[in-house]
């Protein structure tokens, strides 16, 4: 693609192609005709309940993994026949990976650095991971989110273009998480690509660019969080505290209400499509009503995930 | 490609270091093993009295070596389910390390401690087990980290079967001690049932006594060329056999 028509756009090259992938364990079809790509400086995640299939996606394009069929490429190279060249290039973190239980942090990310052939500066990176004062500190004594940050970093030491993060945030607490969270934004300020797994449908909608669901080794769609909401779950609900006594009536006359509930002053108002809202404003507005409280409820990826695949992400 | 193996190896026995109970296993218990001995035994030892059965006497050195060795493979074992329980050689893998290097690295960092643990067995002894009758200290070293390389590659055989960290450590222990029963330490070979023979000449402790004994008591290395080859072929094999079915998760 080194020549192109004046006036075109080009579609830049995908970080990682993933044609109808699939791998069986036994007769247990881990991932089943799996397809996506994923573009430069995104975050894309790839969500799902536990042993919907992520991991062995994950590993499939990786490299520790074979597929039985389909084809992948990952920066233009194929991850079983040139998974050494392509180590130097990607970033990984595995889930439940633990390290050797007396090795210090610096000596890791040391470790780590002499593997590869442009490493970045490791006593910067523990820095800018926030595990300065635990240099000398061996793995078995890190907490939870500081042997996560360590895995970050082991996953930046070269520089890579591409970062893999397996089920990043599981087992850690709330603000943990949102640290890492942070971090994870940053790598993608650095212009690298990050293509992650999660099964917390809060961490995919704040953190991903565009998820792929997927569901018994699956893909079930893809797409940004808000189209993906838009797509599946159009339906709004506004809820109002409201004295005037009509105000039931009024809002059932909006073609885009379904139904209006009333439970004392306070009024659940249900309905399909973006412009609910606007209507139902433009409503209270036009019959100047005195609103105590108003507050919509959007439906999340977790709702997405529910009427997809018909269970809970959790169970 | 070596990459890393130095590195590795250095920090898998920095790593070592800190924890002190596998360090006296390792290296404290077969000193202490052949200082007792020595003590309780005392100068009949040297004599090689006719109430000193002959382990205890002309082959102290090879019993101690050999507890040493069993304690290295052993340790290997163990540290290899432990690692790969841990996930820690899956991400490990997931480096450009070549599997080889990770397993050398190990090798040689217990090839160091068995060094280290030979050296100050023999000095600890010292007192008990005169070492003045021209015993070829250099060859008799070479001989038991051979036969130590050959051992791991066993040891690596059964870390690649073994289904958990908790099973490593007794497995292991049922393959290794009876081995030591039918070695000819104990007992000479020639004087066992026919069948317990066959399964002796099966075994490479058997051919690893033969050596170790051989060159302590003077024997050149051309006077031990099948035990050599022996060893040799059982470690080419087991080696061949656990890269074929060795698990990394």
């Amino acid at each position: 693609m080194t020549e192109c028509p004046a006036g075109t756009t080009v579609t830049p090259q995908p970080v990682i192609h993933a044609a109808a992938i699939r791998k069986t364990y036994g007769r247990t079809v881990a991932v089943d005709e799996v397809s996506f790509d994923v573009q430069p400086g995104e975050i894309f995640g790839l969500i799902g309940p536990n042993g919907a299939g992520k991991t062995t996606t994950m590993e499939c394009v990786g490299g520790l993994r074979v597929p039985d069929r389909g084809l992948i490429s990952v920066l233009g190279l194929d991850p079983r026949r040139d998974v050494y060249a392509l180590q130097e290039r990607i970033g990984v973190q595995l889930q439940e990976a633990q390290l050797q239980k007396r090795i210090k942090v610096r000596e890791a990310v040391g470790l780590w650095a002499s593997l590869y052939r442009k490493p970045v500066d490791g006593d910067r990176l523990i820095e800018q991971l926030g595990l300065g004062d635990k240099r000398n500190a061996w793995f078995m004594t890190l907490s939870g989110g500081q042997k996560q940050r360590l895995f970050i970093a082991l996953a930046l030491i070269n520089d890579p273009e591409l970062v893999f993060l397996d089920e990043l945030t599981t087992g850690l607490d709330p603000q943990a998480r949102r640290a890492i969270w942070e971090l994870v934004r940053g790598i993608r300020q650095r212009g690298k690509t990050v293509f992650l797994t999660t099964h917390l449908m809060e961490e995919a909608e704040r953190l991903c660019d565009r998820v792929a669901i997927i569901d018994h080794g699956r893909l079930v769609d893809i797409g940004t969080p808000a189209e993906l909401v838009r797509r599946h779950c159009p339906e709004r609900t506004v809820i109002m505290v409201c004295e005037d006594a009509a105000a039931g009536e009024r809002f059932r006359a909006i073609p885009q209400v379904q139904s209006v509930t009333i439970e004392g002053l306070q009024l659940t108002i249900r309905g399909v499509g973006s412009d609910l809202v606007t209507h139902v404003i433009q409503c209270v507005a036009e019959h100047r009503m005195r609103v105590n409280d108003f507050r919509t409820e959007l439906p999340t990826l977790e709702d997405v995930f529910l009427k997809l695949t018909g269970h809970m992400i959790r169970d | 490609m070596l990459r890393g193996l130095w590195k590795l190896t250095w920090l898998e026995i920095k790593i070592f270091m800190r924890e002190p109970l596998g360090v006296i296993g390792t290296v404290g218990l077969p000193v202490f093993i052949f200082v007792v001995f020595g003590r309780v035994l005392g100068s009949p030892l040297r004599r090689a009295s006719p109430g000193v059965p002959r382990v205890l006497s002309a082959d102290l050195p090879i019993l101690a070596s050999f507890v040493i060795t069993t304690s290295t493979v052993l340790s290997l074992v163990a540290i290899i389910a432990i690692y790969r329980e841990g996930g820690i050689l899956r991400r490990l893998r997931a480096t450009p390390l070549r599997p080889y290097t990770i397993l050398t690295a190990h090798v040689l960092a217990k090839l160091l401690f068995t060094a280290v643990t030979l050296a100050a067995t023999l000095l600890a002894g010292r007192r008990y087990y005169s070492l003045d009758a021209g015993v070829p200290l250099v060859s008799f070293a070479l001989a038991l980290l051979f036969t130590t390389v050959c051992l791991l590659s066993l040891g690596f055989l059964i870390a690649s079967i073994v289904p958990t960290a908790r099973f490593a450590q007794p497995i292991g222990t049922l393959f290794l001690y009876p081995m030591l029963g039918v070695s000819g330490l104990f007992v000479p070979v020639a004087s066992l049932p026919p069948v317990l023979q066959a399964v002796a000449h099966a075994l490479p402790l058997t051919y690893a006594v033969s050596l170790l004994r051989g060159i302590w008591h003077g024997d050149g290395w051309s006077a031990h060329i099948g035990d050599v080859a022996a060893l040799t072929v059982m470690f080419l094999l087991f080696t061949a056999v656990s890269a074929k079915v060795f698990r990394w998760e």
